[in-house]
């Protein structure tokens, strides 16, 4: 497969490094480290926001770095977490003295590199409080998760937690919203093609050319069913029935919705998605208050897609709609 | 340097040199049940492990065993990393009056105390708990009831750790990425439980090779690592 990369091996690091050069004012990497984090951090009076893990999910997790959003973020080898002492320069960072919190998506290398980091840096003085995201509606156990994972309601997270950060509320009171949103989201995602890693250079699994596989993970673990190709209604109606069954919504709720890309798919054909998806939620008596579609968590160069919806309430709605200044995201 | 400190420098180098000796071995038993990279992770971790404790100027144990924990969670990718090499940071702080029956006890209570907490397993999980819990017990017991030397508990600790191996073959793994294949993991040894035994066996070697006798303690002019009144006579 052709990619453009130099040594596999360096990819990660040039990455950064190219990232960094595209936003000097907004971004900057702590020395020796996978990490960034924002140009101001840590901010004065503010409770720290970071994530992390692997690499391949652009523009998660540094995309998303800035106002209203994520002080720092670790990057991890492609698709493997990044190390404790990673996350534990990241949490140091981020530290502005009203502690950090961290957005974690439920993998164990993730939660376990956070975890010990989290001690160490306890140790030293930092207040940490972690929130777990595991928002894949698809699969409850998988290669890399006990229980379910954490894929595209995470960027919600970040969006929640980090608008209550900047308004200055405490630790407690951040990763409660942040919690929240967590207990409201659900997603499924689904893939037309496999994702290929720099390192292997061709594809991580086998699906034919006349097959797709429905909930399909970030990192190329198997879905849960394989099917024959369908159309875009089709799988749109699969993935979102899938969705709000499990988050099991009161006709008239408020939703927000996100079709997001793999990475390999063309926004033309996220927006035929996202057509169908709102009229499926009216079709459901569901009100949607906002939409997006794009690429916010993908897996390289995987061709799919994948649809989340968060119940929203009042309190969410202020802090989902509240302003961010990041490379990926920008709301006004 | 400490006769303790550089027992606890060699012992480091030795587990480097046996987790490299057994690298495809470990890979191999990873391939079956898991993501085939237990092998190479350890082996880089404890290589660096070992470089990074060499390079310690006067070396105590709880300095060269905390540097080493530092070290494999730098070097040592997923939940390796900080399971292996997290639980030796924190345990390495028992070890800070130097190396006793007592803080040897409470060095491995930590130790296990920590792999538990992190990795949230149990003993018939299929996972390096199998092999650690009758060890630490087995050593404990060895020490606090039998009475007997350290070194004498620790080759005990080193047989249940292997009969704690053996258990992990037939039995099916519910957690870590073994637990994903479900009934297939059965028949199969668990890598983690395997790297463990052989941590222990080269610490045994090297306890062995620096303590002759009970009676023969190295001398503590240095370091009051043993309070007084508190050494045993056998």
């Amino acid at each position: 497969m052709k990619k453009l990369i130099n040594d596999p091996d360096d990819v990660v690091d040039e990455m950064l490094d190219g990232m960094v050069a595209a936003y000097p004012d907004q971004v900057r990497r702590l020395s020796d480290t996978n990490v960034l984090v924002r140009d101001d951090a840590p901010v004065d009076g503010k409770v720290g926001i970071v994530s992390g893990g692997g690499s391949g999910h652009e523009p998660t997790h540094a995309g998303y770095l800035g106002e209203g959003m994520l002080d720092g973020a670790a990057a991890g080898e492609v698709f493997s977490s990044p190390t404790a002492d990673e996350f534990e320069a990241l949490l140091e960072a981020a530290d502005s003295g009203e502690g950090v919190l961290a957005v974690i998506k439920n993998y164990e290398g993730d939660v376990m590199n956070f975890e010990t980091a989290g001690e160490m840096v306890e140790m030293e003085g930092t207040d940490v409080a972690t929130v777990v995201v595991d928002d894949d509606v698809a699969v409850e156990d998988s290669l890399y998760t006990s229980g379910r994972r954490g894929v595209c309601g995470t960027i919600l997270v970040h969006k929640a937690a980090g608008a209550k950060a900047a308004e200055g509320a405490d630790l407690e009171e951040v990763q409660r919203v942040g919690q929240k949103v967590i207990d409201n989201v659900g997603t499924m995602g689904m893939a037309l093609t496999s994702c290929v890693t720099p390192e292997k250079g061709e594809p991580t699994f086998d699906l034919p050319e006349d097959e797709i596989e429905l909930g399909i993970g970030i990192h190329g673990e198997p879905g849960v069913e394989r099917t024959d190709v369908m159309s875009a209604d089709e799988i749109t109606e699969e993935l979102t029935e899938s969705v709000l069954e499990d988050l099991d919504l009161d006709e008239g709720q408020e939703v927000m919705t996100i079709v997001n890309g793999m990475g390999g798919t063309p926004l033309m054909e996220l927006f035929v998605v996202n057509r169908k998806l709102q009229e499926i939620l009216g079709d459901h008596g569901l009100e949607t208050w906002d939409a997006w579609v794009g690429d916010y968590m993908t897996s390289l160069d995987m061709d799919g897609c994948s649809i989340t919806v968060c119940a929203v309430d009042e309190e969410l709605k202020e802090l989902l709609g509240a302003p961010a200044e990041t490379p990926a995201l920008t709301v006004k | 340097m400490s006769d303790e400190g550089a027992a606890a420098v060699a012992a480091v180098g030795a587990v480097a040199e046996r987790i490299e000796a057994e690298r495809s071995h470990l890979t191999d038993l990873d391939s079956a049940i898991g993501d085939a990279d237990h092998g190479g992770n350890m082996a880089r971790g404890w290589a660096a492990a070992a470089e990074a404790v060499e390079d310690l100027e006067d070396p105590e144990p709880a300095a060269v065993v905390k540097t080493a924990g530092k070290t494999l969670l730098s070097e040592v990718g997923g939940a390796s990393g900080p399971l292996f090499g997290g639980s030796l940071v924190f345990a390495s702080t028992e070890l800070e009056e130097g190396i006793t029956a007592e803080t040897a006890v409470a060095f491995a209570e930590t130790y296990l105390e920590k792999v538990q907490d992190r990795g949230d397993a149990r003993v018939g999980d299929k996972t390096m708990i199998d092999a650690l819990v009758p060890a630490v017990h087995t050593f404990k017991k060895s020490v606090e009831v039998d009475d007997m030397t350290p070194v004498e508990a620790l080759a005990k600790a080193v047989a249940a750790a292997e009969r704690g191996v053996d258990f992990t073959v037939p039995i099916r793994a519910s957690k870590g990425r073994a637990s994903y294949l479900g009934w297939r993991s059965v028949g199969h040894q668990d890598p983690g439980a395997t790297s463990t035994l052989y941590i222990m066996e080269e610490l045994l070697d090297v306890a062995t090779d620096n303590v002759d006798a009970p009676d023969e303690l190295p001398d503590h002019a240095e370091s009051p690592t043993i309070p007084d009144g508190e050494v045993t006579e056998d």
